[in-house]
C-alpha cells in the first residue's frame, strides 16, 4: 500500500510538466503559433476567474460567518457519534452534503477546511480529493432534465449517489494513506 | 437553490452567533472573508490563465479532436442504442472530453445540447424503434439520458486545476500532491458509475 501511494505521489509530480511538454511539442509539430494560442486562451481563463469573483465573495462571506458563529463546530460535534460509526470525519460532513447542491458553496467550505486544519492535513487532503471526484448531483440533474423536459428520472439519482459515495469513500481512504 | 442555501447559511450563522455572543467575530469574519475572496482570485487567475492557455494550444493543434475520436469505442459501449451518426453522440463526446480536461464552461452547453438531442431521439423512436429500442413514455428519462447523467456526475477529471490553485493559496507544501490521488478516486467513482449503468441498461428497458 505504501508503494501505491509513492507511485501516486510520483505521478502527481510528473503530470503537470509532462502535460505542458506534450501539449507544446504537439502544437509546434502541428505548426501552430503556440505562443499566440496560449495568450488567447489565457485571456479566456482570466475572464472566467473574473466571472466567479462575485460568487466567491458571496459564498466565502457566508461560510466565514458560519464558521465564526461556532455553528460549524457545533454541527460536526453533534454529528460525531454518527460519523464515528462509519469512520468518516465529522468535520467533512457539511462539505460532503453541500457539494451535492452547489459547487461554489462547497468551494467555500473546502477553503474553510484548508484554513482551519491546513491544506496538507488529513482533512485538507481528503477535502481536496473529494472536491475533484464528486459533482453537484442535484444542480446538474435539475438543469439537464429541465432541458429534456423530463420529470421521471428513473435510476439516475441512485447511480449518481452511488458514484458520489464511492468518490467520498475513496477520498478519505486515499487521504488516510497519504498521511 | 443557491438563493436558499446562501440565505440560510448567513441567517443561521448570525442567529446562532448572536445567541453565543460571537457577533464581533462575525463582523470581522464577514469583512475578512470578502477581502480573502479577492486575494484568492488573484492566485486563481494565474493558474487558470496557464491552464486555459495550454488547453487552447491543445485544441488548436488537434489534441482534443484526436481524444474525441479515441473515445468512440467507449461511447458505443456505454450507449449501445445510440446510432453511429446521431447528433447526440457528438455532444455527449464533447461533454465528456471537456469534463476530463477541466473545461467546465465548454462542458455544460454541450451537455445540454446532448440532452436536447436525446429527447429528439425519443421522438424518432416514437415513429419507429431506433437502435433496437422503443420510445420512453413522455416526460420519462430514456436509458441513454440516465447513463449520460450518471457518467457526467461521476465527474471524470484529469487535473483538478482550481483545487490546486486553492491549495497553493493556503500554503500547501505541495499543492499538486493530490493530482494522482484525485485521479484514482475519480476513476473509482467512474468505474462504479459505468458498472451501475451497464447493469441497469442491460435489464429489460422500461
Amino acid at each position: 500500500m505504501k508503494t501505491v501511494i509513492q507511485i501516486l505521489l510520483y505521478l502527481s509530480d510528473m503530470l503537470v510538466p509532462f502535460l505542458i511538454l506534450y501539449v507544446v511539442a504537439h502544437g509546434l509539430l502541428a505548426r501552430r503559433p503556440v505562443y499566440d494560442d496560449f495568450v488567447k486562451g489565457a485571456k479566456d481563463g482570466l475572464k472566467t476567474v473574473l466571472q466567479i469573483l462575485p460568487t466567491l465573495v458571496g459564498l466565502m462571506v457566508a461560510v466565514g460567518v458560519l464558521r465564526a458563529s461556532g455553528f460549524l463546530d457545533f454541527l460536526s460535534q453533534a454529528l460525531h457519534p454518527l460519523t464515528e460509526l462509519v469512520h468518516f470525519p465529522s468535520e467533512l460532513v457539511p462539505l460532503t452534503i453541500v457539494r451535492m447542491f452547489s459547487a461554489s458553496a462547497a468551494t467555500g467550505l473546502a477553503l474553510d477546511v484548508f484554513k482551519e486544519y491546513g491544506t496538507d492535513s488529513y482533512l485538507g487532503l481528503a477535502a481536496s480529493i473529494l472536491m475533484g471526484c464528486t459533482e453537484t448531483i442535484f444542480y446538474t440533474m435539475s438543469i439537464y432534465f429541465m432541458t429534456a423536459k423530463v420529470k421521471k428520472t428513473r435510476y439516475t439519482l441512485a447511480g449518481a449517489l452511488l458514484a458520489t459515495l464511492v468518490g467520498v469513500a475513496a477520498s478519505t481512504w486515499l487521504a488516510g494513506m497519504m498521511k | 437553490m443557491l438563493n436558499y442555501l446562501w440565505g440560510a447559511m448567513l441567517l443561521l450563522g448570525i442567529i446562532y452567533g448572536a445567541f453565543h455572543g460571537r457577533l464581533p467575530e462575525i463582523t470581522s469574519a464577514a469583512i475578512d472573508s470578502a477581502k480573502e475572496a479577492v486575494a484568492l482570485c488573484v492566485t486563481m487567475a494565474g493558474v487558470m490563465a496557464l491552464w486555459v492557455g495550454l488547453m487552447e494550444i491543445a485544441q488548436k493543434s488537434g489534441i482534443i479532436s484526436r481524444a474525441t475520436r479515441k473515445i468512440q469505442p467507449f461511447i458505443s459501449f456505454m450507449f449501445p442504442g445510440l446510432p453511429k451518426g446521431h447528433r447526440a453522440r457528438e455532444y455527449i463526446t464533447t461533454n465528456i472530453i471537456a469534463n476530463v480536461f477541466g473545461l467546465g464552461w465548454a462542458a455544460t452547453p454541450a451537455g445540454l445540447k446532448a440532452m436536447e438531442e436525446l429527447k429528439k431521439l425519443e421522438e424518432e423512436r416514437k415513429r419507429c424503434p431506433v437502435g433496437g429500442r422503443k420510445a420512453a413514455p413522455k416526460g420519462t428519462a430514456s436509458n441513454e439520458m440516465c447513463t449520460f447523467l450518471i457518467l457526467n456526475i461521476s465527474s471524470l477529471q484529469l487535473i483538478p486545476v482550481s483545487i490546486i490553485a486553492y491549495r497553493s493559496q493556503y500554503g500547501s507544501v505541495n499543492p499538486a500532491a493530490v493530482i494522482a490521488p484525485s485521479l484514482a478516486a475519480t476513476l473509482l467513482s467512474a468505474a462504479a458509475a459505468i458498472v451501475f449503468c451497464k447493469v441497469m441498461d442491460g435489464r429489460k428497458s422500461l
